[in-house]
C-alpha cells in the first residue's frame, strides 16, 4: 500500500542516478542548507545517545576521572547487573503487560470502527468519525483528574488495568484516522467483487480489508505500543505500589534512589530503551511508511 | 492530475454500494465508541463538573460554585504558567517547523545515506520522556557532562539551576525529542509532491530556492498544518519530560500549565482548581486545532485528494 502512496519517490529513484549529472548536481546544490542542517542535527541526535551508552559502561571511578565523551577505559557491565537485580525485570514485565493489554484491543476496536466509517454511511457513523477527529485535540492530561476519580470508583486504582483502559481510549482517535486513510485506498472494485461473490460485510472486513490494512495495523500497533511503553502520567497517577511500577516510573524512582551513581542510572535508561530499539529495527520500514501515509495526507 | 477525476467517481458509486448498510455496519464502531466515551468524553465532561467542586483527592466531593474559577483567575501563578506554556509552544514551533521542514526535504532525497540519516534521526522518539530527562540531567552536568567532554567552558553552565536558562533547556530537549517525528512527517509529504511540477518549473527556469518557496512549501500546506497542530496541541501535554527534568523549577521557571495542573491537583490536593486549569487546557487545545483546521480550508480530505 505504502508504495502506491509514494509514486513520486519511486519515480525519482529510477530517474535520478542514470538520467544524468545535470539534475543530480542541481539537487546537491539545493540541499546545501538542508545538508548542513542534516549533518548538524545528526550530531545533535547522536552525541547524547553516545554519551548515555558509553557512560553506562563506565565504573564510578571512570565516570569521575575520564573525559565524559571518551569511551570507557575499562568497560564494565556491573551497572547493568545492578539494575537487573533492582527489580528491573518486574518493571519490564509490567510494561509488557500494559503495552500488549492496551495495543491489541485498540487495534481490534479501531479496525472495526475504521471499516465501518469508510464502508458504511449514515449520520451515526459520520458522528462517530467527527467525534474521533475531535478527540485528536483532547489532551490526556486535561482529563486525568476525572479518570483518577473514575478508576477509584471502579475499584481499579493501583492495578495495571487502570493504566490499560484509558490508554486504549486515547489511542483510538489516531488509530482510526490512520486506518481509515488506508482502507479508503482499497479500490472500490475489490469490495464490489467481494459483494458479488456473496460475502457479507463482516466477511469482507476480515478477508479483504484486514489483509490490505495490515501495514496500517502494524504501524498503529508500533506507534501506540511506543506510546504506552513510554507512558508516564497514567502509571504515576493511577498506581502506587512498587510492584506495579512500569519502566518509565521505575526509571524515575531508580534515579531518585541512585542519583549518585550516574552510570547505573544511565544503564537503566539503556535497558528500558533496548526492547523498543530491537522492535524498531524489526518493524522500521513498516512503521515509517505507515506513519508517512497516515500523517501527510 | 488524473486523480482529480477519480474522487467524484468514487463518491458517486459509494452510496449505491453501501446503501442500506448503515444499520449493519454502525455496530462495528460501537466498541471503539464505548471505550472512547467512557475514558475520554465522560472525563472531559467530568473535568468541567469537577471544576465547580471541592475535592482533596480522597475525601468527599462538595459543591463549590464558581469559587475555584475565581481563585484560579486571580492567581498570578496561573497566568505565569499560561504565559510559559505559550512561550514553550511558540518558540518550539518557531524552532521545530523550519528545522524539520528543511530536514524533511533533505531526507526525502533518494541517496542511500539520507535514508540512513532518517533512521538515526528517529532514535530519540524511541526513548521515553523520563529516560530523556534523566539522560539530559547527566549530560548537562557542568563537570561530568557534555561541557567537560567537549572542553567548552561556555557550555559549563548551571543549565537547570538558572531560571533564565532552564526554560531554554526545556525547549531544546523538546526539540531534540520531537524534531525527528516532524521530519518524518515532512519527508512523507515531500515524497507525495508530483515530480512533474518540479520539472515544469525547471523548464521555466526557476532556481532551487524558488522551487522550494513556490512549489515545496505551498504543496506541503496540509502537512504543515498537520505537523503544526500536533506540535502546538502537543505543547499542552508536555508533562513527563519537564516533571522529571526540572519538576517546574527552579522556582516556577518551567512550570507550564499541564505541570501546574498536576502539582495543584496531586501535590497540593486541590482537585477543584486543578480541574479549572484542565478545562483551560482543553479549551486552548480545541481552539488551536479548530483554528489550524480553518487555515487549511474546510473539507480537508476532499481538497487533498483533489490536490494530489
Amino acid at each position: 500500500m505504502a508504495t502506491t502512496l509514494t509514486p513520486a519517490a519511486t519515480e525519482r529513484k529510477e530517474t535520478l542516478p542514470p538520467s544524468g549529472i545535470k539534475l543530480g548536481s542541481k539537487l546537491r546544490r539545493l540541499n546545501l542548507p538542508g545538508g548542513t542542517a542534516g549533518w548538524l542535527w545528526l550530531a545533535v541526535t547522536i552525541v547524547p545517545i553516545y554519551y548515555i551508552v558509553i557512560t553506562s559502561l563506565k565504573t564510578q571511578a571512570g565516570y569521575f576521572g575520564q573525559n565524559p565523551l571518551a569511551p570507557p577505559s575499562s568497560p564494565t557491565l556491573e551497572n547493568y547487573k545492578m539494575v537487573l537485580e533492582a527489580d528491573f525485570t518486574r518493571y519490564f514485565f509490567n510494561s509488557v503487560i500494559i503495552t500488549v493489554g492496551a495495543v491489541i484491543p485498540t487495534l481490534a476496536v479501531a479496525f472495526m470502527a475504521s471499516f465501518a466509517i469508510v464502508r458504511g454511511n449514515g449520520k451515526f457513523l459520520k458522528g462517530v468519525n467527527a467525534l474521533f477527529l475531535m478527540g485528536l485535540a483532547i489532551p490526556l492530561q486535561a482529563t486525568i483528574i476525572p479518570i483518577y476519580l473514575m478508576i477509584i470508583k471502579m475499584n481499579l486504582y493501583d492495578s495495571l488495568l487502570a493504566i490499560i483502559l484509558p490508554s486504549i481510549a486515547f489511542a483510538i482517535p489516531l488509530s482510526v484516522l490512520i486506518m481509515c486513510n488506508f482502507i479508503r485506498d482499497v479500490p472500490n472494485e475489490l469490495f464490489e467483487s467481494m459483494r458479488l461473490d456473496g460475502c457479507s460485510e463482516w466477511q469482507t472486513m476480515w478477508r479483504l480489508a484486514l489483509p490490505l490494512t495490515k501495514p496500517a495495523i502494524v504501524t498503529v500497533g508500533i506507534y501506540n505500543g511506543l506510546g504506552v511503553w513510554n507512558g508516564f502520567l497514567l502509571p504515576l497517577i493511577l498506581t502506587q505500589s512498587p510492584e506495579l511500577r512500569v519502566l518509565p516510573l521505575g526509571l524515575w524512582t531508580f534515579q531518585g534512589e541512585f542519583s549518585v551513581n550516574i552510570p547505573a542510572v544511565l544503564a537503566s535508561v539503556v535497558l528500558s530503551t533496548l526492547p523498543v530499539v530491537v522492535l524498531y529495527i524489526v518493524g522500521r520500514r513498516q512503521l515509517l511508511s505507515g506513519l508517512t501515509a497516515g500523517f501527510s495526507k | 492530475m488524473a486523480a482529480t477525476v477519480a474522487p467524484p467517481q468514487r463518491r458517486q458509486r459509494a452510496p449505491e454500494i453501501s446503501k442500506g448498510k448503515t444499520g449493519s455496519l454502525g455496530w462495528l464502531a460501537v466498541p471503539a465508541l464505548v471505550f472512547f466515551i467512557a475514558f475520554a468524553i465522560i472525563p472531559l465532561a467530568g473535568v468541567l463538573v469537577l471544576s465547580f467542586t471541592n475535592w482533596d483527592g480522597i475525601g468527599a466531593i462538595t459543591p463549590a460554585g464558581i469559587a475555584n474559577w475565581l481563585s484560579v483567575f486571580v492567581d498570578p501563578g496561573m497566568y505565569h504558567a499560561l504565559w510559559l506554556t505559550f512561550v514553550v509552544m511558540i518558540v518550539s514551533w518557531l524552532i521545530q517547523t523550519p528545522l524539520s521542514l528543511l530536514l524533511g526535504v533533505f531526507t526525502a532525497g533518494s541517496q542511500k545515506y539520507r535514508a540512513i540519516l532518517a533512521v538515526l534521526y528517529f532514535l530519540p522518539l524511541l526513548l521515553s520522556s523520563a529516560a530523556i530527562a534523566i539522560a539530559y540531567k547527566a549530560l548537562l552536568d557542568p563537570n561530568f557532562g557534555l561541557a567537560a567532554g567537549l572542553s567548552m567552558p561556555i557550555l559549563a553552565q548551571d543549565w537547570l539551576g538558572d531560571p533564565s536558562l532552564a526554560l531554554g533547556v526545556v525547549i531544546f530537549v523538546i526539540a531534540w525529542q520531537f524534531v525527528p517525528f516532524h521530519t518524518l512527517i515532512y519527508q512523507g509529504g515531500v515524497r507525495q509532491i508530483p515530480r512533474s511540477i518540479y520539472e515544469a518549473a525547471e523548464i521555466d527556469g526557476a532556481g532551487r530556492v524558488k522551487q522550494f518557496f513556490f512549489i515545496t512549501v505551498p504543496q506541503l500546506k496540509y502537512t504543515i498544518i498537520t505537523s503544526s497542530t500536533l506540535m502546538t496541541v502537543g505543547a499542552l501535554t508536555y508533562f513527563d519530560l519537564i516533571f522529571v527534568l526540572t519538576a517546574g523549577g527552579p522556582g516556577n521557571a518551567t512550570r507550564i500549565l499541564p505541570l501546574d495542573m498536576y502539582l495543584t491537583g496531586f501535590r497540593a490536593n486541590l482537585m477543584g482548581p486543578a480541574s479549572v486549569i484542565a478545562v483551560i487546557l482543553v479549551a486552548i487545545g480545541l481552539f488551536l486545532a479548530l483554528f489550524l483546521q480553518r487555515l487549511g480550508g474546510k473539507d480537508r480530505t476532499g481538497s487533498q485528494l483533489e490536490g494530489m
